[in-house]
């Protein structure tokens, strides 16, 4: 299968910090990937700076062939990289409509002139503009939701919309920053299952940072482990399961580490299974 | 792919744009030099002058600059009515001085009388800054910075329009004090009496407050909220309590400031907060805001910078009546460090985004 | 939960202490002394009085509710012990207030403690004041508490029967202005209702009896009146609309016919803070970008028309004012850019700042001699023509000064036409941008600046066209306002005007187009109007602003968004069935 992101020998530091340290990394076309690693591995960082929030120090990131790195965000966006938050970050005080249409600014092309001028080539842009975004909402089952503000809908229904903002950039790679965060076990089999339909219906590479490994054992195709800003593993689920220094990474590295990543499995799922299961 | 040509051009118009607006301004100041230099219309004395002048009027902005930057450190906001927090010390001190001239003890204890109108400003102003920041400021915090800034720009016009209500538009002439008038005569150069005495009231009111932040408990304490709030708080520090603290000690400091500005100006009234408060904010932003030494600095830079400025960069260059534009120098440069390094000259590298 | 009987009075004493001291603090500043010259209802009330009373009445009702339980039943005479406790020690301070004068010079640091100020709080010397003082703060008090004991339906409508003829008594001057020169029984109508400031008593009276009466009839069948109108076929509901609108637009035009130039300027200047206000609106209200130094588009506005058409020495071209004016808006829209570039990067609070110090440069340029051969300096420009209109050949005569043959705006009632038509203009553009794909990006750039660039939103370019646009109404402003002085002075560009546009905005309702109408009435009409009101016009924006702050974030007349949510029906039960749908 082609790749369609790779990452080459990328290091980023903050100040003394090495907090990505010469990591390679491919995603392919179409396929389901995650990324885990104990808190403070570096994952959101990665994330930042596939999307370019972070410029990296060394090495470089390519999509499609192509070198993005030096790109500015809304640039990368615009090639087909697409992203939801950790904490959601979707504009409260606009309502679930407006998010996804502005998630859909790129394809729309009217300029202010004739938006002011009310031309018929605006409105019927506009007009296809509110078709898309009602079809993204009914696609993440938001239906009827559209003139809530964001702020007002409840959590769960928060995440879906993210996810239906970042599909209306029509992305070529998605990237979930723990897309299950606070989820029951029930909305989480949900979630599983929806982001298999966003890859089968709509042929959307997606990368995943998740600490649910429920999720990201049975969703994934291609695991890599991060620890320290360091890539330690890479590999399908059941190679990374039994993989001994991912073991150690989430067990092995005295009992504050241990402890922290035991409490957070546990806060994050009632029935925790860590790779070492 | 669309990064189209437009984008581009306007990537360069920014860039563009931001160098051509610092070449322009390294152009007039080196030019502006060059020329005066050559041209020598001032005399030596002259240049003393204003120096001396800069330096007098620089510590007074310093001393008003703490208040910003202590009240930034803590809180991240911007007390737009510092300014009138120092006018109504001004006040303050403007109407125990005329008391004591009045009764003759300002004659006889010239000393004594000046200690007492800058610690009745300096209580006045701590009055009127705790009262703001109960009713303008502590509900807000929190909110989004746009709402506590909205709310005290509102404040500074209240208090500004508060203040001509009580005391008329009119201009309050300072009592003159016999002790401050004329100069004192160093190596040769006359320096006038009230320039010395302000730069050395002020200098002896920033190491106090100095002192007190680096070497009490309560100094301490104000460093780690304005760290980490949180953490502070967790480790059993009452965040209330010294945030109150800092806006009362930078209130002080502008209420100080005040007495002083008003000796130098021999005038008060309710707008004179306005110019000088916007000026003592570039101080704090030049020495890096959240920065207490670095307050200190930029009040000093940029009182000298004002003073020289409009003789030294813009007199030989055909600019006429350049003193009309000291002001102009101030904003240009508070406008340059904004754009260019808004971290200060002694500030840590603080990221666009904070 | 149970409030203690010590608790009860000490919030009691405590809320007249404040109100007191609001009342002394008014006295203080001057303004119960001017607006004592002021009648709300003739000879009887003047606006000082009134609003020693509101705050009288306000500390009673204000401790009535403190004195209530929420979850209990309503105990009058716990209410009435409390809000007369309140109105008591109000009245109490202000007898102490005055007695301290009587025994303190309060003159000599105070300048508004003065002797008539006291004559008139002492109700011309003599000692009977002391006693009125307590009876009227105990009346007030208990005024208070049968207001906040009514039931809900009597309450609302006597409030607003209160409001309202407190507006009527306030504008009365410019009623009767209107009336007195029509046919005789009109004119004689306006002397029955209206008195040279205020309200007669009886005018007083019909207003608030009809106002109570009005208001009950309204809400009991104001659903009935709405669903009459739904009821109504759909052609019937659209000409219903025009018809109302075809009214409106009479009443618009034929207004300054009516009212003289007075109004006809005070409209004209609303007209013109409503156009900054639009203005200012993109920049803040829809990008969230505060900026500080509006004036300065404002001011190149007014320049660029005062340069191109004024037939004084500074005049450089004699252009008609109509080829000038779309010329003044593309110049300021550059000026926009050419700030806005550099600003781009910052953010927040500091922009805020940058803005202003690039409001107070242009100002000193402006004013300075060193531009003075191109600007005037502090002489400013003066002799700007007056727009004309008339014929072509009219139109491209160049003699000067031009003679104008058509229909010259000489004055406020024609320039009425063209502020308030450019006003319109401008609201309907702010309103198709804010539905646009641009006002949908300047929006997400407000809520989250990351997100929006994330999401593909290139945000120099749409910052930097937030602050052309918003530049372009500004400068609008300025050159509509440049014909109406005939003049330019740098000193009109004071940093004030900016903060002006920022309260009316926040007042309106950031954000909200509507919001900047209502803004620039209440904040910038009702000083023009009032002259005892406009010394202590920015007063009142510090403690509007801060007030709203406070507590109406959002503004008098919310934009959109808000008011449709607030319209959604029910949310909680949505949100059961969201939750609902999602698991299935």
């Amino acid at each position: 299968m082609a790749i369609i992101l790779s990452a080459k020998k990328v290091i980023k530091r903050f100040g003394g910090l090495v907090a990505v340290n010469s990591v390679d990394f491919d995603i392919p076309e179409k396929s389901i990937v995650s990324i885990i690693g104990p808190n403070g591995a570096g994952k959101t960082t990665f994330f930042n700076m596939i999307t370019g929030f972070g410029k990296i120090d060394e090495g470089e990131i390519s999509f499609e062939g192509t070198p993005i790195h030096r790109l500015r965000p809304d640039q990368i966006t615009n090639r087909g990289i697409s992203r939801t938050y950790q904490n959601i970050r979707l504009f409260p005080d606009m309502t679930a409509l407006e998010n996804i249409l502005v998630g859909q600014h790129l394809f729309l092309h009217s300029s202010w002139i004739s938006a002011v001028l009310g031309t018929p080539r605006v409105r019927a842009e506009e007009q296809m503009a509110l078709e898309e975004a009602q079809r993204l909402l009914n696609f993440v089952n938001l239906k009827g939701k559209g003139d809530m503000l964001a702020r007002n809908l409840p959590y769960g229904a928060q995440r879906r919309l993210e996810i239906a903002r970042a599909l209306a950039t029509k992305p070529k790679l998605l990237l979930l920053d723990e897309p299950s965060a606070g989820m029951n076990p029930r909305e989480t089999e949900d979630l599983t299952e929806f982001i298999h339909r966003i890859r089968d219906d709509l042929g959307i590479a997606i990368l995943l940072i998740e600490h649910h490994m429920r999720v990201v054992m049975g969703i994934s195709e291609r695991i890599t482990v991060l620890d320290y800003g360091e890539k330690i593993a890479e590999g399908t689920p059941s190679e990374i399961q039994s993989n001994p220094r991912v073991i150690e990474a989430y067990l092995g590295r005295g009992a504050a580490t241990e402890g922290m990543a035991n409490a957070h499995e546990r806060y994050s799922d009632n029935k925790t299974e860590t790779p070492s299961q | 792919m669309r990064t189209s040509f437009g984008e581009r051009l306007l990537d360069l118009a920014v860039n563009g744009f931001l160098w051509g607006f610092r070449i322009l301004i390294v152009v007039i100041v080196v030019l502006g030099t060059f020329l005066t230099i050559r041209a020598g219309k001032y005399t030596s004395e002259q240049w003393i002058d204003f120096v001396v002048f800069g330096i007098s009027q620089g510590s007074i902005y310093a001393l008003i600059a703490l208040g910003y930057t202590m009240v930034y450190g803590i809180l991240r906001m911007i007390n737009f009515a510092h300014g009138e927090i120092f006018m109504s010390g001004a006040f303050g001190g403007y109407f125990i001085a005329t008391w004591l001239t009045g009764i003759g003890f300002m004659d006889k204890y010239p000393v004594f009388g000046l200690i007492i109108s800058m610690m009745f400003g300096m209580l006045v102003s701590t009055l009127i800054a705790l009262l703001v920041e109960r009713i303008a400021y502590r509900p807000l915090r929190g909110a989004p910075r746009l709402v506590p800034l909205i709310s005290a720009i509102g404040a500074s016009f209240f208090l500004q329009y508060t203040f001509r209500g009580f005391f008329g538009p009119g201009v309050y002439a300072y009592p003159s004090m016999k002790a401050l008038d004329g100069e004192w005569i160093f190596f040769g150069i006359g320096i006038l009496k009230v320039q010395i005495v302000v730069t050395i009231a002020a200098v002896v009111m920033m190491s106090i407050l100095y002192s007190i932040v680096m070497f009490t408990k309560i100094g301490k304490a104000m460093r780690a909220v304005s760290e980490n709030k949180d953490v502070a708080a967790l480790m059993g520090i009452d965040v209330n309590r010294i945030i109150v603290t800092t806006f009362a000690l930078g209130a002080a400091m502008a209420g100080a400031a005040g007495v002083l500005y008003a000796l130098t100006y021999r005038q008060v009234n309710f707008f004179t907060g306005f110019t000088p408060g916007i000026k003592a904010f570039t101080a704090a932003v030049l020495g890096g805001i959240g920065n207490i030494p670095g307050a200190m600095v930029g009040g000093l830079v940029l009182g000298i910078v004002e003073s020289v400025g409009p003789a030294l960069f813009l007199d030989s260059i055909g600019i006429p009546r350049p003193y009309q534009l000291k002001d102009a120098i101030a904003y240009i440069m508070l406008v340059m460090i904004l754009l260019f390094r808004p971290s200060g000259i002694l500030g840590e590298r603080v990221s666009k985004k904070a | 939960m149970m409030i203690k009987k010590e608790n009860l009075i000490w919030i009691a004493i405590k809320t007249g202490l404040l109100s007191g001291v609001i009342a002394i603090f008014l006295c203080l500043i001057g303004m119960i002394e001017v607006f004592s010259k002021r009648d709300v209802i003739e000879h009887i009330i003047t606006l000082g009085d009134f609003i020693l009373l509101v705050s009288a009445v306000s500390a009673g009702i204000i401790a009535a509710r403190a004195a209530s339980n929420p979850d209990q039943e309503k105990q009058p005479l716990k209410n009435y012990l409390a809000g007369a406790l309140a109105g008591l020690t109000t009245g109490i301070l202000i007898i102490a207030f005055i007695g301290l004068s009587q025994t303190i010079n309060l003159r000599s640091v105070f300048l508004s403690a003065s002797p008539s100020l006291f004559k008139l709080l002492t109700f011309k010397g003599g000692t009977s004041w002391i006693w009125i003082y307590p009876s009227i703060g105990l009346a007030s008090g208990l005024l208070g508490t049968t207001l906040f004991l009514l039931p809900e339906k009597f309450r609302q409508p006597i409030t607003r029967a209160i409001f309202i003829t407190f507006l009527m008594a306030l504008f009365s001057g410019l009623f009767r202005v209107i009336m007195i020169n029509r046919a005789g029984s009109i004119a004689k109508l306006a002397k029955y209702l209206f008195g040279q400031t205020g309200l007669t008593l009886s005018g007083a009276t019909i207003f608030f009896v009809a106002i109570i009466a009005i208001s009950m009839f309204w809400t009991a069948r104001s659903k009935n009146l709405q669903e009459g109108f739904s009821r109504i076929p759909k052609a019937g509901q659209t000409s219903l609309r025009v018809a109302l609108y075809v009214l409106l637009a009479y009443v618009v035009i034929m207004l300054p016919q009516v009212s003289g130039p007075f109004i006809a300027q005070v409209v004209v200047i609303v007209s013109l803070y409503a156009l900054m206000g639009l203005g200012l609106n993109i920049t803040l209200g829809f990008a969230g970008l505060l900026d500080l130094g509006f004036v300065a588009f404002f001011a190149v506005g007014a320049y660029t028309v005062g340069l191109l058409t004024s037939y004084g020495i500074f005049g450089l071209q004699h252009i008609p004012f109509w080829v000038a004016v779309p010329i003044a808006v593309l110049v300021a829209m550059m000026f926009g850019a050419f700030l806005g570039l550099p600003v781009l990067g910052v953010r927040g609070d500091y922009l805020a700042i940058a803005t202003l110090g690039f409001g107070e440069i242009v100002r000193l340029l402006a004013g300075s001699d060193f531009l003075a051969p191109f600007f005037g300096g502090p002489q400013g420009i003066i002799g700007i023509q007056k727009p004309c209109l008339g014929t072509l050949g009219e139109f491209l005569k160049v003699d000067v000064p031009r003679i104008c043959n058509g229909i010259e705006f000489g004055g406020p009632k024609e320039i009425y036409y063209l502020a308030v038509a450019s006003a319109i203009l401008v609201a309907f553009i702010a309103l198709r941008l804010q539905k646009s794909r641009l006002g949908r990006a300047w929006m997400a750039i407000r809520e989250d600046e990351d997100v929006a660039e994330a999401l593909g939103i290139n945000l120099i370019q749409t910052k930097l066209l937030a602050y052309m646009l918003g530049a372009a109404f500004a400068g609008l402003g300025g050159a509509i306002f440049t014909v109406l002085v005939g003049s330019i002075f740098a000193t009109s560009m004071q940093l004030i005007v900016s903060i002006n546009v920022v309260a009316l905005i926040i007042v309106g309702g950031m954000g909200s187009i509507p919001g900047v109408i209502v803004g620039a009435i209440a904040l910038i009409g009702m000083p023009e109007l009032l002259r005892e009101v406009s010394e202590y016009r920015f007063l009142f924006y510090g403690a509007a602003l801060i007030m709203m702050m406070l507590a109406k974030p959002e503004g008098l007349w919310p934009s959109q968004a808000t008011l449709r949510e607030l319209h959604h029906e029910d949310p909680g039960e949505d949100l059961d069935v969201a939750s609902s749908q999602a698991k299935a």
